[in-house]
């Protein structure tokens, strides 16, 4: 329970400091808006072509909006040290990572949401049919993206070079849940949609398997 | 401040050493603080007193070695309450106003009513009228008062203190060092780590010189205290 109502405690703190300095929103989705709008005046794609790579662009676009959304996330918190004022006041470690996660696949789910009606209508999809799907889909991918980007977030703000240190070790992990997340969402814009089953449950499984993994070894990830 | 509800608590460490890479920052050090000792680290950067310190806070692990906190009813390790940590950083959130840093830890520390107690502490500590001003409006003297009040929110029995003072103006340094008169008179135990003498390292009833990781003095005579802070620190 401690775990839990920490977690949440944790999560009110993530939201309350987005919501009065707007910065991570704000920046990715400016920068996914202008790829997004980019590649529409630059192949102006017709419906069929838009079904073919539009899912590839898309999480394409979320991914690198991801890797810009998770830097500042443990970053932030060496600032005053407020990191060690955390792992001092909680009782389990993973309360932080756990609020962290949640926080970054919020904000990671806004963003797509906003950007869905305007890919739609930019592209020519038809969404509305598919809405709740899509929905589906997105989250389990926000989540498989926000699980080890969080966790390598802990790891490359303590690093050097960390600019370059998170998305060098995050871009190869999330290959899979990229792939996963590209080929349910081209189902569900496909000319007959499908709900791949497959898909889903392999990023299910992606999301349970990385998040048991952060549980067990978490706390090292913050050790000195 | 309030009149404490802590147990007086020591603390010992055990043949601590902590390694980075191939480099001891620590190396064999075994102390015995006794509860309401008030010690001073003293040593040249690099010499392991915030090292020491952070493994006191278990912030960090020793490579071997253990420390633990001793309470006068001889309970000894990890159920004691977690000591009170205030470092040069302010380790409180800048985008948070004072009220709101205090609960949020407050709460994470499962305090029973956690805005009674960061009201009361915001008072002791002079901000009750700036409670809802953001932390980086303040200057730095008010942004240590916001730590101080933070550190006090579980009243810890050990106070680890990680050179405090740097940065404060002389009212700051002179408010601080009331404030630590104020913890060693109701029996707390406090470790400080400080460069030099000063109106702080007056109130030390001992001091522990540190060289390369290794204790290379120790005493509780007050010459020789004056003695440790003048040349360790030179």
């Amino acid at each position: 329970m401690a775990l839990l109502s920490n977690s949440a405690v944790l999560l009110g703190k993530e939201l309350r400091t987005e919501f009065r300095s707007r910065e991570l929103l704000t920046t990715t989705l400016v920068f996914i808006l202008t790829i997004v709008v980019l590649f529409s005046f630059t192949f102006d794609p017709s419906v069929s072509e838009s079904r073919r790579f539009g899912p590839g662009l898309l999480w394409l676009a979320f991914l690198f909006a991801a890797s810009l959304m998770l830097q500042p996330g443990f970053l932030r918190e060496q600032n005053n040290d407020t990191l060690s004022a955390l792992r001092l006041s909680v009782s389990d470690p993973f309360a932080i990572f756990l609020a962290k996660l949640v926080a970054n696949a919020i904000f990671l789910l806004v963003t797509e949401m906003l950007l869905l009606p305007i890919f739609a209508v930019l592209y020519n999809v038809h969404i509305l049919a598919v809405f709740p799907q899509l929905v589906l889909v997105f989250f389990l991918g926000s989540v498989g993206v926000a699980i080890p980007g969080t966790a390598f977030s802990a790891i490359s703000a303590q690093a050097r070079m960390r600019e370059l240190m998170l998305p060098v070790l995050l871009l190869p992990l999330l290959t899979p849940v990229l792939i996963a997340s590209t080929e349910a969402t081209a189902a569900l814009l496909a000319e007959k949609p499908e709900l791949r089953v497959d898909w889903l449950g392999f990023l299910a499984g992606f999301d349970v398997v990385f998040l048991t993994a952060l549980w067990l070894f978490g706390e090292y990830l913050l050790e000195e | 401040m309030t009149s404490p509800s802590f147990s007086p608590t020591g603390i010992r460490f055990e043949d601590i050493d902590k390694r980075y890479g191939g480099v001891y920052a620590l190396r064999r050090v075994s102390l015995e603080i006794a509860a309401g000792e008030c010690v001073v680290f003293a040593g040249r950067n690099g010499s392991g007193k915030t090292t020491l310190l952070r493994i006191a806070a278990r912030l960090a692990r020793p490579s071997s070695g253990s420390v633990s906190l001793v309470s006068n009813r001889g309970e000894k390790g990890e159920t004691l309450l977690t000591p009170g940590f205030v470092a040069h950083a302010t380790m409180v959130y800048d985008e948070l106003t004072a009220e709101e840093n205090l609960l949020l830890f407050a709460r994470l520390q499962g305090i029973a009513e956690p805005a009674a107690r960061a009201a009361t502490l915001l008072r002791e500590v002079g901000l009750e009228e700036r409670r809802k001003t953001l932390v980086r409006t303040f200057s730095r003297g008010m942004r240590q008062r916001v730590a101080i009040a933070r550190a006090l929110l579980s009243e810890p029995a050990v106070i680890l203190l990680d050179e405090p003072a740097t940065g404060l103006d002389p009212q700051g340094v002179n408010w601080f060092a009331q404030t630590i008169r104020g913890f060693r008179d109701s029996g707390r135990t406090i470790l400080m780590s400080l460069h030099g003498e000063s109106e702080v390292s007056n109130l030390a009833s001992r001091a522990v010189q540190l060289d390369a990781g290794s204790v290379v003095a120790d005493t509780r005579t007050g010459a020789n205290i004056r003695s440790i802070l003048s040349f360790a620190n030179a």
